[in-house]
């Protein structure tokens, strides 16, 4: 192996109650195409901040070495400056400027304290050239679709004198023609000897181009793999990434014979005006009485969009498709109806659009149904109270009393205040979204008996999740999802991590 | 002990507190500075009376606010409605019972209109209601261009602003407003009981609850507040209606933001909207209820102003909107969102008037006044981000 122009040594981040990164070691040289993958949660995204100086020198142990150098970013302007170029999935280009204006934003071509608009505009096509994309640089960034606006972002980063390029999930959010220009594009880099590092869940196209692939789990690294010693292939590549055992963090629960269909789609499609594209495509699946179905995929999927789209539709895509709740046709227009109707949803990001941060759990619990503690409007603090401290209890929610503010609570705790909030809705069906990101391993521990608890009641819970174990230590049946479609549908039995990450990579 | 007890008490809730205090100090200066004038029977009465307009603009404020939006139109509709209301009296010669309610109805449709394109096409409520201040402005010159002021000669309609309620024939105290102490009495008494009620409610859930003897302090502070209030008032001409409505207006306004589930989903959406539309509350429904209910505010604004210059001219409700808004961050409501009292805005609007009538009794000049109030409302926003970040 050539000379490694990144050597990332010991790295270790802590955040509060969980070691992100633990002793991660990590190696690029110079002029490949390096590959992480890696489950939701193993520490990539991580890893690429402290690259990036997100979290700054200090706060976290471990060296970082760029060609050799020891490097100390106290954010991101200073990694900037040293030549690190990171590209997110979420773009960060200003919709309403022209191509040449972002490509030079932050890093204008002056004339004195002038722009030199000439210059630039000359300059940015010189860089759309080396990217292969044939726009008119004074174009609007918001009137070129996501692949093009990938195009320029690397562009822009190329403008700049940049060592690495870093490009978090670029394929993400596109088709496949853009996937393979993109990747394209970056064969091409490294024969100009860029060195490039890929984040990817999507390993056909990992095994497509990689040099070398380093895969973590777990915060920590598994192993670094030789392409041009034929070490990359699916399976290797999956066997890593899932090597963890499914131990009895699930807890044990008879598999009941279901009952009849409570909540079923059919030809579903959703098409999201504001992202201009298709984000579900001919979605059929259904749900039983009493039975936990999992949502397999990994992030970017459709499976959030899948459950928004069902729960009333907030997000105003625009929705072609059958939806029977207990065997009758519905059309939830907005949350309200769905939650009439028996459905409940608690969001993958509890503090975004989940919780009220800045009310007390009380609050909280009684806030998708108040008018079961109200008497002609009046609200009943007396039975409020009482319905609040039940849930604590019986949830064991752990704060001094339910008039503390939810934002003083810990995840675990503020997850399981959303819990009652939509338990006390007294829902059919409860649809859980990533139920237990971020959140430590007792509070899950519970949060898995609550819902084997649940569906022995007679409840039926679509979870959705991206952590592999947790989708086959507990569901009674899988669909798995990608690219805004259902890839494949697994009665528990049958659904191996090998065969979930298969369909979920597709 | 106590001491330090209420130190702790005042460190937790020197936000809430704080404007009481400013209050008081405000109050104080200008007690001092006017040589006792300013806390004349004569000048609380009317000081209260001046707030009344203002007072009501800043209920409804509050909770467009809360909801993380603003309405600049209040003003010159405040400003308008009082002249249909002197038009409909004067030259339609409609009588002052069906006006009142007529009034209202047309401020709370004027607010629904400015809603609408801010509920339904995400226009910033910004732009919105300043669309509203010009078109406002423009209808109030229309309507009072042929005649300029308008005179109002009804009665009834006259007395809202400057008369105060009667006195029963009891007259054990001479020269004192009975009924006026009577009120009082029975607020305090009211308190008194309400408050221990809720304490023993507490301490029975074992939530948190206020020392025991902070929690007597507060009581005697708060009695002696209104006792002295009504005190001087009685002493004077007793309370006057528009201080009546003004109770009654913080009154329901109170109770519907603290005890209804209408109330706990304004605060909803304030405090984070997306969560609130995904618990079932519509978001769009919400803000035309707040903004609804500010137009009718407005009505009740401009009805107290015409009743109390007993005319519509071209230039009521001129900066009445800013006042109003000044009132409420004054009075403790957030800028994010979710957060801030009714009861808190009635505050502010105290400060804020008080601070118009203590300079003008100071005869500071106009320019000096505007710089000052300025100072004041940055003082105070300044100090509500301070307290709240060092309270994070």
């Amino acid at each position: 192996m050539s000379t490694p122009i990144l050597e990332m040594k010991n790295i270790t981040k802590e955040f509060p109650g969980v070691k992100a990164l633990n002793n991660v070691s990590f190696r690029v040289a110079q002029g490949e195409i390096h590959c992480l993958v890696g489950e939701n949660g193993a520490g990539k995204s991580t890893l690429m901040k402290v690259l990036s100086g997100v979290y700054p020198y200090g706060t976290y142990s471990g060296d970082i070495l760029l060609g050799g150098a020891v490097q100390r970013y106290r954010g991101i302007r200073d990694s900037e400056h040293a030549g690190v170029a990171i590209i997110y999935q979420e773009l960060a280009l200003i919709p309403e400027l022209t191509v040449y204006e972002n490509i030079f934003l932050g890093n204008e071509i002056r004339n004195g304290p002038l722009v030199n608009w000439n210059e630039t505009i000359k300059r940015a096509g010189e860089m759309l050239d080396k990217v292969r994309l044939k726009v008119n640089p004074a174009a609007k960034i918001k009137d070129l679709g996501v692949g093009k606006q990938q195009l320029v972002e690397i562009a822009k980063a190329l403008s700049r004198d940049i060592k690495l390029l870093i490009l978090d999930e670029p394929t993400a959010a596109l088709n496949e023609d853009d996937s393979a220009n993109l990747l394209n594009l970056l064969r091409e880099l490294r024969e100009n000897g860029v060195t490039c590092i890929l984040i990817s869940h999507k390993l056909k196209e990992v095994i497509e181009i990689a040099d070398s692939v380093t895969v973590l789990r777990d915060g920590q690294t598994i192993c670094t793999l030789d392409a041009h010693k034929g070490e990359v292939f699916e399976g290797a590549l999956i066997k890593h990434m899932v090597g963890r055992e499914i131990d009895n963090i699930y807890p044990k629960r008879e598999h009941k014979e279901p009952g009849e269909v409570v909540l079923e789609v059919r030809g579903w499609n959703a098409y999201d005006p504001g992202l201009g594209r298709t984000i579900l495509r001919d979605v059929s699946m259904y749900v039983r009485r009493g039975e936990i179905v999992g949502v397999a995929g990994l992030m970017g999927s459709g499976r959030t969009e899948l459950a928004m789209s069902i729960f009333g539709n907030p997000l105003g895509y625009q929705i072609k498709g059958e939806l029977l709740m207990k065997g009758k046709p519905q059309t939830f227009r907005e949350p309200q109806d769905a939650i009439r109707a028996g459905v409940a949803y608690v969001t993958e990001d509890r503090k975004g659009n989940g919780l009220i941060l800045i009310q007390d759990v009380k609050e909280n619990i009684t806030l998708a149904n108040l008018h079961a503690i109200a008497h002609r409007g009046v609200i009943d603090s007396n039975a409020e109270i009482k319905i609040a401290n039940e849930y604590k209890v019986s949830l064991n929610i752990k704060t001094p009393s339910v008039e503390q503010r939810v934002s003083n609570l810990s995840g675990g705790n503020q997850q399981k205040v959303c819990l009652g909030k939509w338990l006390f809705v007294k829902p059919d069906l409860l649809i859980l979204d990533e139920p237990t990101r971020g959140i430590d391993v007792g509070a899950k521990f519970e949060i898995y008996t609550l819902m084997n608890r649940l569906v022995d009641q007679g409840m039926s819970i679509i979870m959705i999740s991206s952590e592999l174990p947790e989708v086959l230590g507990m569901s009674d049946r899988v669909y798995i999802v990608s690219s805004g479609r259902i890839t494949g549908e697994l009665p528990i039995a049958e659904a191996t991590p090998e065969k979930v990450m298969r369909l979920a990579t597709n | 002990m106590f001491f330090q007890n209420l130190q702790k008490v005042l460190r937790q809730n020197i936000r809430e507190y704080g404007m009481y205090i400013a209050l008081f100090v405000i109050m104080l200066i200008f007690a001092i500075t006017t040589k006792g004038t300013f806390v004349s029977a004569r000048n609380l009465s009317n000081l209260l009376n001046q707030t009344g307009y203002i007072a009501v603009l800043a209920v409804g404020m509050t909770l467009v606010i809360v909801v993380r939006h603003i309405d600049l139109s209040v003003g010159f509709l405040a400003g308008f409605i009082g002249a249909v209301a002197a038009i409909a009296l004067a030259k339609w010669g409609m009588p002052v019972y069906v006006v009142i309610p007529l009034v209202l109805v047309i401020g709370a449709i004027a607010g629904l209109i400015t809603a609408f394109p801010v509920a339904q096409l995400g226009i910033p409520s910004f732009v919105a209601s300043l669309a509203g201040w010009l078109i406002y402005r423009g209808f109030l010159q229309l309507v009072t261009a042929g005649t300029g002021t308008i005179i109002i000669a009804d009665k009834a309609f006259n007395a809202i602003g400057n008369d105060f309620i009667p006195d029963i024939p009891i007259k054990i105290l001479p020269n004192m407003h009975f009924l006026t102490l009577l009120v009082g009495v029975a607020a305090i008494v009211l308190f008194v009981l309400s408050e221990i009620s809720r304490r023993q409610k507490q301490e029975v859930y074992s939530f948190e609850v206020l020392p025991k003897d902070i929690f007597i302090l507060k009581l005697i502070f708060i009695s002696a507040l209104v006792g002295a209030i009504t005190w001087v008032l009685s002493s004077y001409n007793g309370i006057s209606w528009t201080v009546v409505i003004m109770l009654a207006v913080v009154g329901i306004y109170h109770f519907i933001t603290t005890q209804t589930v209408l109330g706990r989903h304004i605060y909803a959406v304030g405090g984070n909207p997306d969560a609130a539309e995904l618990s079932g509350i519509s978001v769009k429904r919400i803000i035309y209820v707040v903004f609804g209910s500010m137009g009718m505010l407005s009505a009740l604004s401009g009805i107290l102003f015409a009743s109390r210059l007993q005319s519509a001219t071209t230039t009521a409700g001129t900066l009445f909107e800013l006042d109003a808004i000044a009132a409420a961050y004054v009075g403790g409501v957030s800028a994010a969102g979710g957060v801030g009292r009714v009861a808190g805005s009635i505050i502010g609007a105290l400060v804020m008037t008080s601070l118009t009538s203590g300079m003008n009794l100071m005869n500071v000049d106009i320019s000096y006044q505007y710089i000052v109030r300025g100072a004041v409302l940055a003082a105070a926003v300044i100090f509500d981000v301070a307290t709240r970040r060092a309270s994070k």
